[in-house]
């Protein structure tokens, strides 16, 4: 609720657009993006003092020492801004998964996930927006907020919101004990209690924990798979593209600029879809402009969700098709054995794939392509995930509050460890507790005490 | 000068005298010596007219303030009021029982230890005269982390009662009188003073309400009824009608005692004993340990059992409680013996304190087993308890009814929000216990005087003081049992210590009025020890040394490798500052008062940091103030549910609305758009 903290929020609407825009504001805007924005080819740091107002830059997005993006960042000193606030815009590439991927590492470095209708509500604020308008801004602000509940609740099964109570439940049960012996020391008695204590958080932080794994999951559904094609030159890569593009209806977001960016193609098939990821004409040739584009797929690869890998069984194995299957071994992957309408090459031996799903495969009149949907259909909804009986999350806003209570409970276990007094210990529970309760439209209120007198008989 | 014109008013006045019919030349003489003598009688005496069957009353003199009650409440209302310099005249129905302890022996105990430790840093005397008359001190949870270490003194009863009055007695400016109030004198809104059941009128600018639990108090064991207050003191039965006639909602809350026992009955040796702190800690910041040292007295430990429990269980139907005869919501936290029987029945025992209630009284308190059963239950019951099998009762234990208000219906300055210059404070507020009820009546006291001198009132909030939680609990969530103070309900607990109450509240006593020069010298000096101490040890390091490292080894704590300062050191949980002194050798002697902040300062350094932080941000919204005249049906966008909880509160601050249960987040951003836009066009 405060005015000054750093908020951010893709403010694009996702799917469809060639471009997407990350916004920031606040005090925080220019240290985040100095964490993140390598300026220029060179790369070189991004220090707000250099740099004028009203002006963009080319550069890119680093995280952990990975590359996250290409981008440009539009920087607005306050308090010549939207919002009066420092705000930077960062202009990234199109389809949801690179915005989303940018906009987790900024709340990962201390921005807050922006309310709905939070801009507008700091630009009026802030006397940036007419007066006249505080009618529409309110409307906004609460029609936006009951929207993004409704698609909040709606987003979320039964079973998660009642894993989530379930955790819920025992912390404050903990809390009602430890603060019922707090309250009458001469009733209960807290000695010991401690590892009984973590014991429970460290259940609690398991169910956590999965949930947030389940959040890359749960993207499947919601957000598609992001798939590359490799293989090397003349393997049949863009032919596949085809196949996919001509067989589905597919949204192409082509960025425009250099045809050796990105393109992403998402194609439905059937239950989810598929993030179909071009690092453009980078196979063909092997000249220095392309080794850039083979950098890029290399950086691509790390991030997939899925790898198709081409091989052309015409032709015999080369040593570069060995070493490129053992960098990809360890993401899911499929091979496809294509080109099997021509002569299978003698020297061709399969035995190589061995442990991984292969699909006979013919880009030139599809033999195979219901196999590959299937198989893809069975790595994602069948085998890795069990679409009835699992519990995954697909809300970004889900995501960060369980990992703000992870980060709480987390603080718990190390403060057990270190010996602190039960009192510290019960603020960073009932903050777990309370992150949880945002997830299921729960506030705290009265719970604390209703369960300390119905559970613990303390008194005169 | 004020206290001259008092007195002399004073000995003009012979209203107490007043026998059979009433000279009315006498009144008019008396009224028209006032006006002469205070501008205030003006307003008042124009008033009159509005107020009806003026004829049926004659008129006293007129008062700055009216104390309704001379309970934990009434008393500090009186002395906040009567030391700011307002003619103050406190109401009793008995004069023997001005700062009555009816329920348990002790003042203190968890978080509200704190309560009274803030009392005093305001200038309240709640602490001052728990120290001069204590006869056990101990401090619970010494094992756990400064925020809930909390003090608990038993008090010598009489004591305790007798020395508040000699202190209230002696007080420039106010005068105590034996009388029961039965009606509000309200014109238009306003407070314009009391009527007494001998039909006596006392005008004055402000009152305040502290009326505990007698409005229409029925006290029940069994089928008996008795129509009192505690102790068979005369019940107040009028004046639950004069609020209602005002539009006051008012409730039925219910709470209850145990039996006192003679000593002489009980069988010590049976249960364990329970001895008080070697070390004590003082509750008023005024005095040193060594000022209150002094003998102290036991109490005892026992437990009931399954036939004590039996017992209840067989005679349940026999249980007001039960059979439905008490109609008032009773406290969750403070449950009967028979509640804890029947709703706890897995346990097989519950603790029983015996604790004497005073120097000079062979009574003793049984702690834990408060009842309403009928008197040859409570015999059987109490005597089936190890050490109690031959106890003789003294009194009775019963449960008691009254009438109280919906805390709903005041404002923060606890001036309620339809009678301007009525305050209330206490039990008549739906709290309980003596510490809630004095640190409501200082507030009330203080902001009546405020209201007296035209000064805004004082609004302790939740980062302040546990005073502030209480009071914004009240007033903003209400409250359907009689609420008392927990250290859960406080947010920003690690803030709000017991230890350093005085540094969060003396500097606005001292502003109020309450707290003399010499007392707010001693403190700035305390903490410029404080600060100037931290400072050193933050900046003084100490290299890995044979003697440092020696110490460490003896003390168990990791060698240290590299310089550290003596700061990093004392933040290991092992470690204090004390523990340190031999290798710090530039360390001059500080009491230990001063040491405490400074472990406390450096150990928990960043939780306080975290929770200064969460304040700043609660305090962005605590100062957005909603104007009085709001009308939440013309905002628009605000959800059908936020316009009505708004609507019931009526919060002064967005803050304070965003705690109403039923705001969402979103509404309050809404009214932040609505309220900014209203001063936009105000401009």
């Amino acid at each position: 609720m405060s005015d000054s903290d750093t908020i951010a929020a893709i403010s694009t609407s996702l799917g469809n657009s060639g471009i997407n825009i990350v916004r920031i504001s606040g005090d925080d805007t220019f240290g985040i993006i100095g964490k993140i924005f390598k300026r220029g080819k060179s790369k070189s740091d991004f220090n707000i003092e250099d740099i004028d107002s009203h002006t963009i830059h080319y550069g890119y997005i680093e995280y952990n020492g990975n590359c996250v993006d290409e981008v440009m960042v539009s920087v607005f000193k306050k308090p010549n801004s939207y919002t009066r606030d420092d705000v930077a815009e960062i202009n990234c590439h199109g389809g949801s998964f690179i915005a989303k991927k940018i906009l987790e590492i900024i709340l990962k470095l201390g921005g807050r996930l922006a309310e709905p209708g939070e801009f507008s509500k700091r630009a009026f604020l802030s006397g940036r927006i007419d007066l006249s308008q505080a009618e529409a801004v309110m409307n906004l602000i609460s029609s936006k907020s009951e929207y993004s509940l409704k698609s909040s609740m709606s987003q979320m099964r039964g079973d998660l919101s009642a894993k989530i109570k379930d955790i819920r439940d025992r912390l404050l049960h903990d809390v009602a004990y430890i603060e019922s012996a707090l309250d009458d020391p001469e009733h209960y008695d807290l000695t010991g209690y401690n590892s009984e204590l973590e014991v429970d958080i460290r259940q609690c932080l398991c169910v956590i924990d999965k949930l947030i794994d389940s959040f890359s999951y749960g993207r499947v559904i919601k957000e598609g798979i992001d798939t590359v094609i490799v293989g090397k030159p003349n393997a049949g890569k863009s032919s596949l593209m085809n196949n996919f593009l001509n067989e589905d209806r597919a949204i192409v977001t082509e960025i425009p600029g250099t045809t050796r960016d990105v393109i992403e193609y998402t194609v439905n098939i059937g239950d989810i879809n598929i993030n179909l990821i071009d690092t453009a004409g980078i196979h063909e040739t092997e000249d220095k402009i392309e080794k850039i584009g083979i950098e890029k797929t290399l950086k691509y690869l790390s991030e997939a969700q899925l790898i198709l890998y081409v091989i052309d069984v015409s032709e015999s194995l080369t040593e570069r098709d060995i070493e490129l299957y053992k960098r990809i071994s360890s993401i899911p992957h499929i091979v496809l054995l294509n080109k099997i309408d021509r002569e299978i090459s003698k020297d061709f031996d399969s035995s190589l794939f061995e442990g991984s799903v292969c699909i006979y495969y013919s880009t030139f009149n599809k033999t195979g392509y219901s196999e590959l949907i299937n198989s893809i259909k069975n790595m994602f909804l069948n085998n890795e995930i069990d679409i009835e009986n699992e519990i995954y999350i697909t809300s970004m806003r889900h995501f960060e509050l369980l990992r703000k209570a992870k980060e709480s409970l987390t603080n718990v276990l190390n403060e057990i460890d270190n010996d602190l007094s039960e009192d510290m210990l019960t603020i960073d529970i009932m903050d777990t507790y309370e992150y949880l309760g945002m997830i299921i439209g729960e506030t705290v209120d009265e719970d604390l005490f209703d369960r300390i007198f119905s559970e613990f008989c303390t008194g005169k | 000068m004020f206290f001259n014109e008092f007195d002399k008013n004073f000995s003009k006045t012979n209203v107490i005298d007043v026998t059979g019919s009433i000279d009315k030349v006498n009144i008019d003489f008396n009224i028209e010596d006032n006006l002469k003598n205070n501008n205030e009688s003006n307003e008042i005496v124009e008033s009159i007219d509005s107020i009806e069957n003026i004829e049926s009353n004659y008129i006293t003199e007129y008062f700055d303030a009216v104390i309704v009650g001379a309970g934990h409440a009434g008393c500090e209302a009186a002395l906040a009021c009567a030391r700011l310099g307002l003619k103050t005249i406190m109401f009793t129905v008995s004069v023997d029982s001005i700062a009555l302890m009816p329920c348990n022996p002790n003042i203190g105990g968890t978080s509200k230890g704190h309560l009274v430790r803030e009392i005093d840093a305001l200038g309240g005397e709640m602490g001052i005269n728990i120290d001069k008359t204590f006869i056990q001190s101990k401090m619970l949870n010494r094992s756990k982390g400064p925020a809930v270490h909390s003090l608990r003194a038993q008090a010598d009863k009489d004591g305790y009662s007798s020395e508040m009055r000699k202190v209230l007695e002696n007080t420039d400016n106010l005068i105590i009188k034996q009388a029961e109030v039965t009606e509000f004198l309200v014109s238009e809104g306003v407070i314009k003073g009391v009527r007494t059941y001998s039909n006596a009128v006392y005008f004055s600018k402000v009152v305040v309400m502290c009326t505990g639990v007698y409005l229409k108090a029925k006290c029940i064991y069994g089928n008996i009824f008795n129509y009192t207050g505690p102790n068979g003191l005369s019940a107040a039965n009028f004046l639950s009608k004069s609020l209602i006639d005002n539009g006051i909602e008012i409730r039925r809350f219910k709470t209850g005692t145990p039996a006192r026992i003679d000593k002489r009955s009980i069988d010590f040796s049976k249960m364990e004993e329970q001895k008080g702190d070697e070390d004590i800690t003082p509750f008023s910041f005024t005095n040193k340990p060594s000022d209150i040292e002094r003998e102290q007295e036991s109490c005892w430990l026992t437990y009931t059992n399954e036939n004590t429990h039996d017992i209840i269980r067989e005679n349940i139907n026999r249980s007001p409680l039960y059979s439905g005869v008490i109609e008032g919501t009773g406290p969750r936290y403070c449950p009967s013996i028979e509640d804890k029987v029947m709703r706890f029945s897995d346990k097989e025992r519950h603790q029983v304190f015996i604790e004497p209630e005073g120097n000079y009284t062979n009574e003793m308190y049984v702690g834990g087993m408060s009842s309403s059963l009928p008197e040859d239950v409570q015999y059987k019951m109490y005597r089936s308890v190890p050490g109690l099998e031959n106890a003789v009762i003294v009194r009775n234990a019963y449960a008691i009814e009254y009438d109280c208000i919906n805390p709903l219906e005041l404002k923060p300055s606890l001036e309620l929000k339809k009678i301007k210059g009525l305050y209330s404070a206490g039990q008549i507020n739906g709290s309980s216990g003596y510490e809630e009820a004095a640190a409501q009546g200082l507030i009330a006291g203080i902001n009546a005087a405020r209201s007296f001198y035209g000064k805004e009132p004082v609004i302790i909030d939740r980062s302040q003081g546990y005073i502030g939680v209480l009071i914004d609990d009240l007033v903003t969530k209400g409250t359907n049992e009689p609420y008392r103070m927990m250290t859960s309900r406080a947010e920003y607990r690690l803030l709000l210590r017991q230890d350093n109450a005085d540094l969060r509240l003396t500097p606005l006593g001292y502003e109020i009025g309450l707290i003399s020069e010499d007392r707010y010298n001693n403190y700035v000096e305390k903490y410029r020890r404080v600060d100037e101490e931290i400072n050193r040890i933050e900046h003084t390091n100490v290299s890995p040394s044979e003697s440092v490292n020696g110490l460490l080894r003896k003390l168990k704590s990791k060698e240290i490798t590299t310089g550290v300062t003596l700061a990093d050191l004392v933040r290991r949980p092992e470690l204090s500052y004390e523990s340190l002194e031999i290798i710090d050798k530039k360390r001059k002697p500080l009491s230990s008062d001063i040491i405490f902040q400074i472990n406390n300062a450096v150990k928990y350094k960043g939780y306080i940091e975290r929770q200064n932080r969460q304040v700043n941000q609660f305090k962005k919204l605590e100062n957005k103030l909603i104007p009085d005249n709001i009308d939440y049906m013309s905002v628009g966008s605000l959800r059908t549910e936020a316009i009505q909880k708004l609507e019931a509160v009526r919060p002064v601050s967005l803050g304070q609305a965003s705690r109403i249960s039923g705001v969402t987040p979103a509404d309050i951003s809404v009214l932040l758009v609505y309220l900014t836009n209203m001063s936009g066009k105000n401009i």
